[in-house]
């Protein structure tokens, strides 16, 4: 269809410049309601889950593109939101330079054989209805593609390509492998001849061996037909081995890009850091070092201030003026995340709560002097229940730029990295005056 | 004696289809303390044969034979009555998925005391603290007062470790987990690693440990079993496993997994797939997927031998690498063909020809 | 335990094992004649499992063929001519069949065989001459039992009919659709629900009169709530299916994910609903018989039959009661095995073709 388009383009005048990659993505945001029930509907209580919250990259022709990071990270949005299977909530998808989020339904529906997906869970993403030959040429149906004969043919050539019997065809998707299960949902995508595919964790359904056979062979499709992947994942090391470019997410924005090489070779970002640490190695003698995240993901209803990855950092950025150590000031920021949200169960503390309190949260005995003070006062006000006037008199003396400004993407040696680790203006923890700081 | 002695333990599943051969004369022991790996794809028979030892293998599934020694004492000899005090107080059992494990309509640390309170025999208020503690100790932080939140307050990797100081909480010397990691994160899975080793360490528990996953299996176990097609194929110390792998589909395992830092461009792989355990392939089981299948494979079903001396292994007495292989019984002609590399040093270990010295022929 | 010693590495990625060659496997000769199979050995679809289970199970069958009984006996009962409003083929008989011995109005039982006194119009006791008896007006209860199967039965099936044809799409729109749509649609079903079942088809009854299809209409009125509750929950819990998200991207149509995608899949618990339901409607149209409000006090609707003679036990004409009664029972009962069939073979549980019943 596009190639049409090209024939009668006049030559050497392009539409697009040649650098326009395939796919653009640009400020993608993509928020929820929660709680949408009538009750809090009404009384103007519902809260938004920001599950992706300004993301943008690019994938060139041919390329694959690996998009990482936790469950809830707002990965599969992302892919659901560039095919306009869900819509954004802002921001721009374009497609071969045209900006697809502003497409009629119709013109919509003629893209779709360009842009292709495939699932996680090869028992889901087949309608267990239909037969294998209904299935694939669904497709054909839809945008009215050949005769029938035309349509028998391609189903089997489709069938023989991803590695399956042709014979198969009229059989129901309960009679197979989850392997080749997936390989039937590779064949639907194909069949419309997309140049761009979305692969949404398709492996990680799959055990190791049939793992590494459809890995090889969506390689070998790329190989065959120049289609680009947007290769979605949680396993750091399937995405290693096929990408080309690699973005790590954290609560709905990008922490990093860069290639595997990059991404791998330090420094990065302290979440990417953290991510490669926990991957357990395939080896017995391996040894290295793990960094134990604590806690878990905060939740996207309600994230942090500044760069969303400060109250997991291991290595957040000290405020400046205090001698203050990585773990001393890790426990204090702790502590100080579960003031700002009033979590701590003061009823459950005997004797003299300050110290109850510096005990039950692990708070070193070597803290600088003048930091100590700061705390004592702050551990004051909330033994008298004034979680308020704790929280602002820390966020006040002890402030930190990872915790009010949201680090903007950076290029550096290895990469592009969002960390103000890599902002020399943060170097000595001061908190400066609004400089890069994004619309939140 | 090892704290538990599988021997021969046979399982099969009566189903409409067909007669499921789910585990076949498995045979191995766990010592106190140790770690366990239990490895194979989906199918091979990993979690059945976890589910014979706590014997909740339900209908249509009958343990044909074999016997399962805990502490010496055979476990399926004892009565319904005998085996519920067994359950939990001495050998307790982590899932996959913690969600369905944890009963929705009570309290997390209701359900920690009730199970306390069954086994222990403590008062309400002793089995709460009880509880309240086991949920301190699984790193589970204002333990008191998330006692009384339910469930689905807790995000994946909280209910993970619920389920584990359910398991703790009556002191138990064996744990069978399985595939306790593999529906978190990886940054999950690490704590929850580093919790069940610690777990482990203190209170001297033994870790029968499933997984498909064989970073885990690196990671965690000292002594590890593959199985393939409800068959033990190899078992080996983890080191062994990883550097001089003896078993033609252990060997294929291995070389299917991507490495972070491998520069490999294309993935090996296994071809085909595992059968359905209704009807096997003749002799060995793996022939039709094994490069290295000779004739004789499809003829002779191998028994599991030392690899160093071709004896009819011994995996409750001996601690000896022992694999599944005819090669290992002198009967392949050509023998396997595979190396092992380690980059960054010469050491180039596994290679079959070079163990073909040790096999002997009886 | 390892033999020796090993030394620590903090370096990813150094194990590497070559010479695993699945080519080999792909270019030799098979080395024996067993394939892999596929899970399950027939083309066959899941609809056909399900038949396959629904034939195993004897009480279902069982209750299939009292069903089909008591449906052929109603038809045959007396012959069925087109009505006289029909232009050309007026009178015309299409069933010329009678196993009814009498027509169920009259009292040609008791003319046949005796000269018509007050007397002899007194209900008989079941004899050789009518083995259930007459009524209180002297007609043969046979008759009017196999006869009244026509009215109970097609308000049973019609009723249902009707009602799906109003509960699955509007329960459709609810689910797939969402927001507004389905809280609207909803918060009507959640009022209906409110009334009574009985009172609710009193009232629609008492605006619209007594009559077959007002009857209808009343039962149809409430019966079309519980598929449009179902299908709607099902339908929420299928479209979230990746193979509904797969036919979106593929540019299909609303109408056609729904008819070709979801429909489908959320129809198993709606069929066992609708099966069940047929028994209730057939129950709730005899009790506004009995009460009063069904169809007019000639007809042999078997409700309707117990309701005229309500105090013929106490009179000693058991029979008069019973044998209605025991059509009613017959017919609910045998709808009830069907159902519990037509549940039963649905149920994944009992499915082991497909995943297979291990762990």
């Amino acid at each position: 269809m596009s190639q049409q388009g090209t024939l009668h383009r006049p030559m050497g005048v392009s539409l697009m410049s040649s650098k326009e990659p395939l796919l653009r993505v640009e400020g993608l945001k993509k928020y929820y309601e929660a709680e949408n029930d009538f009750l809090s509907q009404l009384l103007g209580r519902s809260k938004t889950v920001k599950a992706v919250d300004g993301v943008s990259l690019e994938i060139g022709e041919g390329e694959t593109f690996g998009l990482v990071g936790e469950s809830g990270c707002g990965k599969s949005t992302i892919g659901r939101t560039i095919l306009q299977l869900e819509e954004p909530t802002a921001g721009s998808v374009y497609f071969r330079g045209q900006d697809i989020t502003k497409l009629s339904s119709e013109e919509l529906r003629n893209l779709r054989t360009e842009m292709q997906v495939i699932f996680q869970n090869p028992h889901s993403s087949l309608n267990p209805r239909l037969t294998v030959n209904d299935i694939i040429g669904e497709a054909f149906e839809i945008h009215d593609i050949g005769t029938e004969s035309e349509r028998d043919t391609r189903i089997k050539e489709l069938l023989e390509r991803v590695g399956l019997n042709a014979s198969h065809a009229n059989r129901y998707p309960h009679e197979f492998s989850g392997g080749q299960l997936q390989r039937i949902g590779i064949a639907r995508a194909l069949a419309v001849d997309p140049d761009f595919i979305v692969c949404d964790e398709p492996v990680s359904a799959l055990d190791v061996s049939v793992q590494a056979q459809i890995l090889n062979l969506l390689e070998d499709l790329q190989a065959e037909f120049g289609i680009s992947y947007l290769f979605i994942a949680h396993d750091l090391s399937v995405v290693e081995h096929i990408a080309d470019r690699i973005a790590v997410m954290y609560l709905g924005e990008i922490a990093e890009y860069g290639t595997p090489e990059e991404l791998f070779t330090p420094p990065q970002h302290p979440y990417t850091e953290a991510l490669l640490s926990a991957i357990p190695e395939a080896d017995p003698r391996w040894d290295g070092n793990r960094i134990i995240l604590e806690g878990t993901v905060p939740s996207p209803i309600n994230p942090p201030s500044g760069c969303k990855f400060h109250t997991r950092c291991p290595k957040v950025i000290p405020p400046a003026g205090y001698a203050l150590e990585q773990d001393e000031w890790r426990a204090i920021l702790s502590l100080r995340t579960r003031i700002d949200n009033g979590n701590i169960p003061l009823d459950q503390f005997s004797g003299d709560i300050a110290t109850a309190i510096r005990e039950e949260y692990d708070i070193p005995d070597t803290i600088p002097a003048d930091v100590d003070r700061i705390l004592s006062e702050a551990l004051e006000a909330v033994a008298v229940d004034d979680f308020e006037r704790a929280s602002s008199m820390l966020d006040k003396e002890l402030e930190t730029p990872c915790a009010v400004h949201n680090p903007a993407i950076r290029s550096t040696a290895n990469g592009q990295v969002a960390c103000h680790l890599f902002d020399d203006r943060y170097a000595d923890g001061t908190v400066y005056p609004e400089t890069t700081r994004e619309a939140n | 004696m090892a704290l538990l002695e599988v021997e021969d333990l046979t399982v099969r599943f009566y189903t409409e289809d067909g007669v499921v051969k789910a585990t076949n004369n498995l045979s191995y022991r766990i010592e106190a303390g140790e770690h366990f790996g239990v490895v194979g794809e989906s199918g091979a028979g990993k979690s059945v044969s976890s589910l014979a030892i706590m014997r909740l293998i339900e209908d249509p599934g009958v343990i044909e034979s074999g016997e399962i020694r805990f502490k010496g004492q055979n476990l399926l000899e004892l009565s319904a009555e005998e085996m519920r005090t067994i359950r939990g107080n001495e050998i307790a059992m982590i899932f996959q998925d913690a969600e369905t494990a944890l009963n929705p309509a009570y309290t997390v640390g209701e359900q920690i005391a009730e199970a306390v309170r069954h086994h222990m025999d403590l008062d309400d208020a002793a089995a709460r603290d009880r509880a309240i503690e086991m949920l301190d100790s699984v790193g589970i932080p204002d333990a008191a007062e998330r006692y009384s939140d339910y469930p689905h307050q807790f995000s994946g990797g909280m209910q993970q470790r619920a389920v584990i100081a359910m398991a703790l909480s009556c002191d138990p010397d064996l744990i069978i987990a399985d595939e306790p990691t593999t529906a978190l994160d990886v940054t999950i899975e690490a704590q929850i690693l580093e919790l069940l080793e610690e777990v482990s360490e203190t209170f001297d528990t033994a870790i029968q440990l499933i997984t498909h996953d064989l970073g885990v299996v690196a990671e965690f176990c000292d002594r590890v079993m593959v199985m393939y097609a409800g068959h033990p194929v190899e078992i080996a110390a983890v080191d062994d496993l990883y550097y001089n792998p003896q078993h033609p589909y252990t060997v294929g395992l291995m070389s299917s997994i991507p490495r972070i830092g491998d520069t490999r461009d294309r993935l090996q792989t296994i071809p085909g797939r595992m059968p359905d355990l209704i009807e096997n392939p003749p002799g060995c089981n793996f022939h039709p997927r094994c490069p290295y299948a000779e004739d004789v494979c499809a003829r002779r079903e191998p028994p599991l031998v030392n690899v160093e001396t071709g004896d009819p292994a011994d995996p409750i007495n001996s601690d000896s690498q022992s694999a599944a292989c005819l090669e290992h019984t002198g009967d392949l002609l050509e023998g396997l063909d595979y190396q092992v590399t380690v980059r960054g040093t010469d050491e180039s270990t596994g290679d079959a020809a070079s163990t073909d010295g040790g096999v002997s022929d009886e | 335990m390892a033999p020796t010693t090993p030394e620590r590495t903090t370096e990813r990625g150094r194990i590497r094992i070559s010479g695993f060659d699945p080519d080999v496997v792909a270019s030799r000769e098979p080395l024996s004649s067993w394939t892999p199979e596929l899970e399950a050995t027939e083309g066959k679809g899941r609809l056909e499992y399900a038949w396959e289970r629904f034939k195993r199970n004897r009480l279902a069958l069982f209750g299939t063929g009292v069903i089909v009984f008591m449906v052929l006996l109603a038809v045959f009962a007396r012959p069925i001519e087109l009505p006289d409003s029909l232009p050309v083929l007026a009178g015309q008989v299409i069933q010329p069949f009678s196993l009814a011995p009498v027509s169920p109005g009259t009292q040609d039982l008791i003319n046949a065989h005796n000269p018509p006194t007050l007397e002899n119009l007194a209900a008989w006791p079941p004899s050789p001459l009518g083995i259930f008896g007459t009524d209180w007006a002297g007609r043969d209860l046979f008759s009017r039992v196999i006869y009244g199967g026509r009215w109970s039965l097609s308000i049973g099936f019609i009723a249902v009919a009707v009602a799906l044809f109003i509960g699955i799409p509007l329960g459709s729109i609810a689910g797939y659709y969402g927001g507004k749509i389905d809280e609207a649609i909803m918060r009507v079903v959640d009022m209906l629900y409110a009334f009574p079942f009985i009172v609710l088809a009193i009232a629609v009854i008492a605006i619209l009169g007594r009559g077959y299809w007002e009857l209808v209409l009343a039962l149809v009125a409430v019966g079309w709530l519980p598929y449009a509750r179902i299908i709607r929950g099902e339908i929420l819990s299928v479209k979230e299916n990746e193979y509904v998200a797969a036919a979106k991207a593929l540019g299909a149509t609303d109408r056609m994910i729904i008819i070709r995608h979801i429909l489908p899949n959320a129809m198993a618990p709606v069929i066992v609903q609708a099966t069940l339901s047929v028994g209730t409607i057939v129950l709730a149209a005899a009790a506004l018989g009995f009460i009063g409000l069904g169809l007019s006090p000639a007809s042999a609707e078997w409700g309707v039959m117990l309701n005229v003679e309500q105090d013929s036990i106490a009179r000693g004409r058991w029979w008069a009661g019973v044998f209605p009664g025991l059509a009613i029972f017959t017919f609910v009962m045998a709808i009830n095995l069907l159902g519990d069939g037509v549940r039963d073979a649905f149920d994944p549980q009992g499915d082991r073709t497909g995943s297979g019943g291990m762990r």
